[in-house]
C-alpha cells in the first residue's frame, strides 16, 4: 500500500489536482472574505432592528451542512435554475460559488464576534481623538485582527475539507472538476486505499501548510 | 474657542436620559472661551455625561448646546470635532507601543509625528517606556499616556475626566504642571473630578453635579468659600448629599 501511495505522489495527474484545490478553494475563501469582512464588521458594530435575526442566520450559516448548499447551487445552475443560463454546472466555477456560500458565513460570523470583542469604549476614545466613522471602523478592525485571522482560518479548514458541495455541483470530473476530497472519496469506493491515503496525506500537509502561513500572519498582527 | 465674549459652549434647557432615567438636566450653562470649568460632583452625578455631549459623542435628547454661538450639529463635522478632545476616565489604549498611541491623533489627521511627542513623552515621564505595550501598563502610565495623546493634537477644547485619579503625588504634581501650561495657551478647558482640591487648584469657575442636576456654578474662589447653596455646603464639607 506504501508503494501504491509513493507512486500515486509522483503522478502528475495528482499536480492537476492539487491545483484545482488550491485553486477554487482559494478564490472561493478570497471572495467569501472580501464580503464576509465588511458584512461582518458591519453588523458587530452597528446597531439595527433585526440585529439579533442577522446574527441568528450567520450563526446558523456557520453550520450549514455542505451538501445541502451543493443541492441549493445545483438547482440554481441546472439548465431550469434562476443561473441556468451560466452553464456552471459541473465546472470550477460552480465549485467557487458552493464553497463560497459555505465559507462565506463562517467568515462573517467570526469577524463580527471579533469586532464586538473590541472594547466599545475604544471606538468612542477614537473619535473623541478626531476618527473619522471610516478610520473608526478600519481601527476597529485592526485591533480584532487576531479573530479576523481566525476567521479566515476556520472558513479555510471548513471549506478545503469539505466534499459533499463539490462532489454534487463539480461532478468530479477527472482532469476538469476533480479535487482532493472527491478524489479520495473515489479512491477509496474504487478499493484504491495506497491512493487515497496519499491523496489524504496531501491534503492534510496543503491544510497545514496553509494554515501555517496564516498563522505566521496572526503572529505578525500580536 | 479662544478666550473672547462668545462662549466657547453654551448650554440651554439640557436633558439626557438613558431609557427612562434622566441622567442630566442643565437648564444653563456658559463655559468661557480660553478658561477652566471644574465640574465636581459624587459618583454617578453626571459629570462623565456631561463630557460626552460637550465631545459630541451623544445628542441631548433635549435642549441646546451651541460651541462659539454655533448650534452644535450631530454629527459634528470633522473639523468642529477635531478641535475638541477628551481624555478619558477609564482610557482604552490601542494595541500598539505607547509612542504609537500618543501620535495617534496626529496621524488620524494625517500629520507627521511633530517635536511635540518627544516633548510629552519627556515631560510626563512616559520616554523610557516610549516602546512599551500601552496595554501593559499600570493604571497611573496608561492615564498620563492618554493625556499625552490627547494634548498631542493641540485641541481648542481639552475635556479632563479625572485625569489624576490613578496618579501618585509626584505624577499629579506633573500632570497639574501640564495642564496648567495648556492653560496659558487659551485653551478652553472642563476638568470634571470628585477631587474638589484638584479643582480649587486648576479651575477658574467650579459646578458642582449631584443626580445629574446643576447645583451651583461659581468662580472657583466663590464656589469654595462663600457657596450660595445649602447642599454646595454640605458636599464640600464632606457630608453626603444625594
Amino acid at each position: 500500500m506504501i508503494d501504491d501511495s509513493l507512486r500515486a505522489l509522483g503522478d502528475p495527474a495528482l499536480l492537476n489536482i492539487v491545483f484545482l484545490t488550491f485553486r477554487v478553494t482559494g478564490l472561493a475563501l478570497v471572495i467569501a472574505t472580501a464580503i464576509g469582512v465588511p458584512v461582518g464588521a458591519a453588523v458587530g458594530l452597528a446597531r439595527f432592528p433585526g440585529k439579533r435575526l442577522v446574527t441568528l442566520i450567520l450563526y446558523t450559516g456557520m453550520g450549514l451542512p455542505p451538501v445541502v448548499v451543493g443541492l441549493w447551487v445545483y438547482m440554481l445552475l441546472s439548465r431550469s435554475g434562476a443561473l441556468g443560463s451560466l452553464a456552471w454546472l459541473f465546472t470550477p466555477a460552480a465549485m467557487v460559488l458552493a464553497q463560497t456560500i459555505i465559507a462565506f458565513p463562517l467568515v462573517a460570523a467570526l469577524t463580527m464576534s471579533a469586532v464586538e470583542g473590541v472594547d466599545p469604549e475604544l471606538r468612542l476614545q477614537v473619535r473623541a481623538l478626531g476618527a473619522t466613522r471610516r478610520q473608526s471602523s478600519w481601527i476597529v478592525l485592526r485591533e480584532a485582527r487576531i479573530g479576523l485571522t481566525a476567521a479566515i482560518v476556520a472558513a479555510f479548514g471548513g471549506i478545503i475539507s469539505e466534499v459533499g458541495a463539490v462532489m454534487l455541483v463539480g461532478g468530479n470530473i477527472e482532469g476538469h472538476t476533480r479535487v482532493l476530497t472527491t478524489a479520495i472519496v473515489l479512491s477509496t469506493r474504487q478499493g484504491d486505499f495506497g491512493l487515497a491515503m496519499a491523496l489524504g496525506t496531501v491534503l492534510l500537509l496543503l491544510a497545514l501548510g496553509a494554515n501555517a502561513f496564516l498563522l505566521q500572519l496572526q503572529g505578525r498582527a500580536r | 474657542m479662544k478666550a473672547g465674549a462668545t462662549p466657547a459652549y453654551a448650554l440651554q434647557g439640557i436633558r439626557h436620559r438613558y431609557g427612562d432615567r434622566t441622567v442630566l438636566e442643565i437648564d444653563r450653562l456658559e463655559i468661557a472661551a480660553g478658561r477652566t470649568l471644574g465640574v465636581v460632583g459624587p459618583s454617578g452625578a453626571g459629570k462623565s455625561t456631561l463630557l460626552r455631549l460637550l465631545q459630541g459623542l451623544e445628542r441631548p435628547a433635549e435642549g441646546e448646546i451651541r460651541v462659539d454661538g454655533e448650534l452644535f450639529p450631530y454629527p459634528a463635522p470633522l473639523a468642529l470635532a477635531r478641535r475638541i478632545t477628551t481624555v478619558f476616565q477609564r482610557p482604552a489604549m490601542l494595541d500598539r507601543s505607547v509612542r504609537d498611541n500618543v501620535t495617534f491623533g496626529l496621524r488620524l489627521r494625517g500629520k507627521a509625528e511633530e517635536p511635540v511627542v518627544d516633548a510629552l513623552l519627556e515631560r510626563l515621564g512616559l520616554a523610557p517606556l516610549a516602546r512599551a505595550d500601552a496595554r501593559k501598563l499600570s493604571g497611573g502610565e496608561t492615564q498620563r499616556v492618554a493625556l499625552a495623546r490627547a494634548l498631542a493634537v493641540e485641541p481648542d477644547v481639552l475635556l479632563l475626566d479625572e485625569p489624576a485619579a490613578n496618579l501618585d503625588p509626584a505624577h499629579v504634581a506633573l500632570v497639574e504642571a501640564l495642564i496648567r501650561d495648556v492653560q496659558a495657551r487659551g485653551t478652553t478647558i472642563v476638568l470634571v473630578t470628585h477631587n474638589t482640591h484638584e479643582a480649587r487648584r486648576l479651575a477658574h469657575e467650579t459646578l458642582l453635579l449631584l443626580d445629574g442636576k446643576m447645583v451651583e456654578a461659581a468662580p472657583t474662589a466663590a464656589f469654595f468659600e462663600s457657596p450660595t447653596n445649602a447642599r454646595t455646603r454640605a458636599f464640600l464639607a464632606g457630608e453626603l448629599v444625594y
